[in-house]
């Protein structure tokens, strides 16, 4: 039996699915952080269930890319049974797409998720009425404690087999005529036959003048088009209204009786946290906080992984010459060992110290809802590089990796929005290319000198957000954000979290590491390093650094922390300030950070923008690196 | 009073009477729970011609200016 989860962003589906499938999609107090669908195989009451977590949706007209995604998953029609959650503290507003959903005739089951958060703001929901008047089954959830999650499953298991459609809710009389007889026209040329969807639902599609729907089928019957023309015209003449507002404003008075109809409400219960937003919104405590909250943020991981990173590193620096005792130094033996070492090491002395508390952090951030207060306090400034407060959101996801950031572009409208999105992304120090700056500037420099190359980046992020919209001067369509509530974050998610982002480097990059190590290596071995070094001479030349740091550039294109790992070994010893001068080491990181995104990212950036746009990226990215590098070295 | 939500002060509420922007605005301002009729309050609004936070049927919603430019509201 195939379930997909479908409601409103941030009503809980990914937190539902987790409980059921294992932590396998990444959760966050933001509406839309879900841009893909994640499917898991789960087995409950000795049956194989297929659980579908979809991107969010506010209604079945979609927007942007992933509420597309979520619609056309639904509209292929090869799902058993919808699961609708809700949040319960917003029924009123969840329930216009509940109604569409009953228009589809599929099988569905209602969860009420967040029913005690609805208690908390004085809602409360008669169950059973509500149930009654749509038709379908709804199960109260408490998803975040796992409550109810199993009732919703065996009931989502009995309607799947009974087939079991909720009602159809009519609309006003005089709209429900024209719905009809438009239904009629569809029935006749059997048009919802190819997209496998009932009339009445087409009907409503076209009265909305869903965009989608009109551009599939205007070619194929112009008199249907003109139709349809007419029947919108017959409900914008009666209702002195366009016919997309009728129908919404229909849909809009339907949920409102339904919940007037179910609802009690009761006096809500204050709790400090509703008044969080005087400060953390606030015209001047708002941008102060958000400063402190960052700087506490980046001092906390550097205090963390300093603390871990110097005894481990120590530890395995030590092992080398122990080794060196046992076995011949000149060797290919000791060659492929040292190597298999050092990766080792890389990962975990270097990466993992400032990626966990980096991971961590973020995800309780995240899962407090602090993200989209982000975006609210800088909508202003970015409207100044052209795109508007959501773009905040892949910004800071790209401190942690470029290639999610570059994924959560998606919930940015335009095509234009979401290029610019992704090229100044792919600048943004990933948590990759902060172990570098930690590792070498913050270590061998100073810690204020690591903040100056952030500010720097931010900077030049800055410019080039105003190089490229005045390349592209379209007018951003503007920010519609919903500001969810403040959840209190559970360290055990959290952790969840962190754990499903870690993976990606335990299981990827590392071991990418350790051969990449080892290949190095070898390199050095059979002297054809030189060879390399050789081809990259006239650059590392131009930046004024050891000709040795030559292959660690090609590494840092598979994987940015590769370029630093590989320095150490280039160099030949772990304390980098003997071998370099700190010029070198900030003309190096400085030219890390903006060269060529790594491999992952080229390919994403590939599958999201497109070939000649990616090798834009590529190229503009390599000669921003080149043209800094060189201001380093002579200014720095 | 007709005037545009942009322009109501903080903490003060307004009825929505019509949404001025195309087809794909005004779809997306309904799901949100803004539709003609509807009563709005503003509680905050940015600096810097930043975006204005509105509470709409208990929740709440950030506008950019210029999306608050497009509605339509009466001023109580």
């Amino acid at each position: 039996m195939k379930i997909a989860l479908m409601g409103q962003p941030n009503s809980g589906k990914s937190t539902i699915f987790n409980h059921v499938a294992g932590y396998k999609a990444v959760t966050s107090n933001f509406p839309g952080k879900t841009v893909e669908y994640t499917s898991s195989k789960v087995n409950l009451f000795g049956e194989i269930f297929e659980i579908v977590d979809l991107p969010g949706t506010y209604s079945l007209t979609s927007f942007d890319l992933a509420e597309l995604e979520a619609r056309k998953y639904l509209l292929k029609g090869n799902v058993d049974l919808v699961i609708n959650v809700i949040d319960a503290s917003l029924l009123s507003r969840s329930l216009e797409l509940t109604l569409q959903l009953l228009e589809l005739k599929l099988p569905m089951v209602i969860c009420l998720n967040m029913i005690d958060e609805a208690e908390r703001k004085g809602i409360k929901i008669d169950v059973e009425k509500l149930s009654e008047i749509l038709g379908v089954p709804v199960v109260p959830t408490i998803a975040l404690k796992g409550k109810g999650v199993k009732k919703l499953f065996s009931m989502a298991y009995k309607i799947g087999e009974e087939k079991g459609i909720g009602k159809t809710i009519n609309f006003s009389k005089d709209v429900e005529e024209v719905i009809a007889q438009l239904s009629t026209q569809i029935k006749k040329k059997q048009i919802n036959q190819e997209f496998n969807i009932p009339e009445r639902f087409l009907a409503l599609k076209y009265l909305e003048n869903d965009s989608y729907f009109m551009e599939n089928y205007e070619e194929k019957s112009n008199n249907l088009f003109k139709k349809i023309v007419h029947f919108q015209n017959i409900l914008e003449e009666t209702h002195g209204r366009q016919s997309d507002v009728v129908i919404s404003s229909e849909r809009h008075h339907l949920s409102m009786n339904i919940y007037e109809s179910v609802v009690s409400l009761t006096k809500p219960h204050t709790s400090p946290r509703d008044y969080l937003d005087n400060i953390l919104m606030h015209p001047l405590w708002g941008y102060i906080s958000l400063g402190l909250i960052f700087y506490l943020f980046f001092n906390l991981i550097f205090g963390v992984g300093k603390i871990i990173e110097e005894p481990l590193l120590d530890y395995f620096y030590r092992l080398i010459p122990l080794i060196e005792k046992s076995i011949n130094p000149n060797t290919l033996s000791f060659s492929i060992i040292s190597g298999i070492i050092q990766g080792l090491a890389g990962g975990i002395a270097i990466v993992l110290p400032y990626l966990f508390p980096f991971l961590f952090g973020l995800a309780i951030l995240e899962d407090l809802g602090y993200l989209p207060r982000i975006a609210f306090l800088l909508d202003a400034f970015l409207h100044k590089i052209g795109l508007h407060g959501k773009a905040v959101i892949p910004f800071i996801l790209g401190y942690g990796c470029t290639v999610p950031a570059i994924m959560a572009t998606r919930i940015l409208e335009s095509g234009r929005d979401r290029f610019i999105a992704s090229v100044l992304a792919t600048m943004i120090p990933c948590a990759a290319r902060m172990t570098i700056i930690f590792a070498l500037v913050a270590f061998y420099i100073s810690p204020q000198a690591a903040l100056a190359v952030y500010i720097l980046n931010i900077i030049v992020i800055i410019i080039s957000g105003k190089i490229l919209s005045r390349l592209l001067p379209e007018v951003t369509p503007g920010m519609i954000l919903e500001i969810p509530a403040y959840h209190i974050p559970s360290i055990k998610v959290a952790l969840a979290k962190t754990w499903l982002r870690m993976k990606e480097f335990i299981f990827i990059a590392w071991p990418l590491l350790i051969v990449g190590s080892t290949i190095l290596s070898l390199l050095q071995y059979y002297k054809m390093d030189m060879l390399v070094n050789k081809f990259f001479s006239p650059l590392t030349s131009l930046l004024g650094l050891p000709v040795v740091v030559g292959t660690t550039l090609i590494f840092g294109i598979l994987r940015k922390e590769l370029s630093m790992l590989m320095l150490i070994q280039a160099i030949g010893t772990s304390n980098v300030a003997a071998a370099m001068s700190t010029t070198q080491i900030m003309t190096f990181t400085i030219f890390i950070i903006f060269y060529v995104p790594c491999v992952a990212t080229i390919a994403v950036l590939w599958k999201e923008i497109g070939s000649k746009r990616t090798l834009f990226t590529v190229f503009f990215t390599f000669l921003l690196a080149v043209i800094l590098a060189i201001i380093t070295r002579f200014v720095y | 009073m007709i005037i545009t939500l942009d322009s109501i002060g903080e903490n003060k509420k307004a009825k929505v009477v019509s949404i001025s922007g195309g087809w794909g605005i005004r779809q997306r301002l309904g799901c949100l729970g803004i539709h003609p009729g509807d009563i709005i309050t503003v509680k905050k609004s940015a600096i810097m011609r930043g975006p204005i936070l509105i509470s709409v049927h208990g929740n709440q919603v950030a506008l950019g200016r210029g999306v608050a430019r497009k509605v339509v509201v009466e001023a109580e």
